[in-house]
């Protein structure tokens, strides 16, 4: 139940926020700079944490529903309070997490501790007065957005116009306004009328950064659909197609199943966007459909595992991709607790792992290096010993500072550049 | 002519030796179909997906239950399996069975 499935910093970077499997969030808030403990310095610490949600059980159509946090998006901070959608794969909330450290002390009614004062006692009126109290961090939802998803929600996004989000399923997106929970738009309907022609899913959206009419979703066949909202009020047209064109003789078993995008993620620029299949990372130029500008491969080397690695279900894993603030450096992760990060300007790649036995705190990372050959040098880990339970499908990037979280199945790394 | 059809036969299966020497995926292809050999037509196709969309569909009746519960009122109820993958047919669900709300007061461990 403590399995992270979600991490994302918020649009400051000084709050990280996490989602588990038992449907909590836990929301760290970055220490300020403090020259007596210049250590703690950009120190991540528990801010806030609650229930999001709770299992349930659909009797009417007897499915379970997971509590699991699929996605937590936050809002644009507007006044004091943060706000942030969390969703599992029915309902999304909208939470309002505010700071307390006031009180009212001194009512007329009521003493202190909130017993009610007989009113024959009271013989003068008094103004409550404001006294400090030490911070409380309250967690409250504010929306619930249920009841509009048949299939299992796997996206939210927030949109530029910080009126509207929508919400994707495997068939199907919906645009929600964030102060309207009993009405949702249908926008994008893939579900065919005969279920048995079904042949692909949708398997992520997104809203493109800075257009507020313009989102796009990926689906199971490897290929990404931008729709432009102003167009028509139902986009199952699309505007933009993007695959890139498969040889043919290479065909297998599994082209299909490696090829479908687990995440879709526009750069902050609004000019690229990336995909993350299973063996790699595509970098896409909105301008150019037909392939993408850049191909990251990510752990070539499973290729020759995959029948093992459909046995095992691992092939079904969704691996999530994230840019750094400036759109020059892009992370995901692996196996084996292992994450790659690649800079787009230098062409150089590394494999780091999030561990606690092979690093210390505050000590650099060592890269790691993947051996396929039949030689393995010192230092070096084989393909065959790869634990693949031990995955990291959820990264997150600071919005401006190299800071990185990285989950790894129940456990959190938050990682900095050093600062010498 | 019996060299010329050995000669034949010789030359197709290099090309397969080749193309699982330059494809490691053909050859992870080849032993999966090895494994199942009645694994789908279509890979990925309508039977996957349909899996995919009906996850977690967990089966209660509540007639069945009734209708137990009234039959054998001094009987020990069939339990659940343990891993409690399947609540159809053979035993009888009960309310213990099925998923019940967990205490919210849990806390996580990366808030301790």
């Amino acid at each position: 139940a403590d399995i992270i499935s979600t991490v994302e910093f918020n649009y400051s970077g000084d709050l990280l926020a996490t989602g588990d499997k038992g449907g909590r969030v836990v929301i760290f808030q970055r220490e300020q700079e403090n020259k007596s403990r210049p250590h703690s310095r950009g120190e991540y610490n528990v801010y806030s944490t609650f229930q999001s949600h709770e299992p349930e059980f659909d009797y009417l159509k007897s499915l379970e529903i997971e509590e699991k946090i699929n996605k937590i998006r936050w809002l644009p901070q507007q006044n004091a309070a943060h706000f942030l959608l969390s969703t599992n794969d029915k309902t999304i909330k909208l939470w309002k997490i505010s700071e307390r450290d006031k009180r009212a002390e001194g009512y007329n009614l009521k003493d202190e501790d909130g017993r009610l004062r007989d009113p024959f006692r009271i013989t003068a009126l008094r103004v409550p007065i404001l006294k400090p109290m030490d911070l409380m961090v309250e967690a409250s939802p504010r929306r619930i957005f249920a009841n509009a998803h048949t299939y299992h929600i796997n996206s939210i996004s927030v949109n530029s116009d910080h009126e509207t989000y929508l919400s994707a399923d495997d068939l199907r997106i919906n645009l929600w306004h964030l102060e309207i929970t009993d009405r949702s738009f249908n926008i994008v309907d893939i579900k065919p009328a005969n279920m048995e022609e079904l042949t692909e899913v949708i398997t992520a959206a997104e809203f493109h950064p800075l257009q507020c009419n313009v989102l796009v979703y990926s689906s199971s066949k490897g290929t990404v659909r931008l729709c432009d909202m102003r167009s028509s009020a139902l986009c199952d047209r699309h505007s933009k197609f993007f695959e890139e064109p498969e040889d043919p003789s290479s065909r297998s078993f599994f082209s299909e199943i490696i090829s479908s995008i687990s995440d879709v993620k526009f750069s902050h620029s609004g000019r690229y966007m990336m995909t993350r299949d299973y063996l790699s990372v595509k970098v896409w130029d909105l301008n150019m459909e037909t392939r993408p500008v850049e191909t990251l491969q990510v752990h070539e080397y499973l290729r020759g595992k995959l029948c093992s690695l459909y046995e095992n279900d691992c092939i079904f894993d969704k691996f999530e991709c994230c840019w750094n603030g400036a759109d020059s450096a892009i992370m995901t992760g692996s196996y084996n607790n292992f994450f790659r990060m690649f800079d787009r300007n230098t062409q150089r790649d590394v494999t780091l792992e999030a561990s606690r036995e092979n690093s210390k705190p505050r000590a650099s990372l060592k890269p790691r290096k993947v051996c396929t050959g039949g030689k393995r040098k010192k230092d070096e880990i084989s393909v065959d010993s790869l634990d693949f339970n031990k995955k990291i499908l959820h990264t997150a990037w600071h919005p401006v500072e190299n800071i990185i979280a990285v989950a790894a199945t129940n456990n959190l790394y938050i990682f900095q550049d050093k600062v010498n | 002519i019996n060299s010329e059809i050995h000669d034949f036969c010789h030359l197709k299966e290099s090309k397969e030796m080749e193309d699982k020497v330059t494809s490691p995926e053909k050859a992870e292809e080849a032993k999966l179909k090895a494994r199942y050999p009645h694994l789908g037509q279509k890979p990925g196709g309508s039977d996957f997906l349909r899996k995919r969309l009906q996850k977690g569909q967990k089966y209660f009746d509540s007639g069945d239950y009734n209708m137990a519960k009234a039959k054998m009122k001094n009987k020990q109820l069939p339990a659940a399996a343990p891993d409690k993958t399947e609540v159809t047919g053979d035993h009888i669900p009960t309310p213990q069975d099925l998923p019940q709300r967990k205490p919210s007061l849990v806390a996580s461990k990366l808030a301790g």
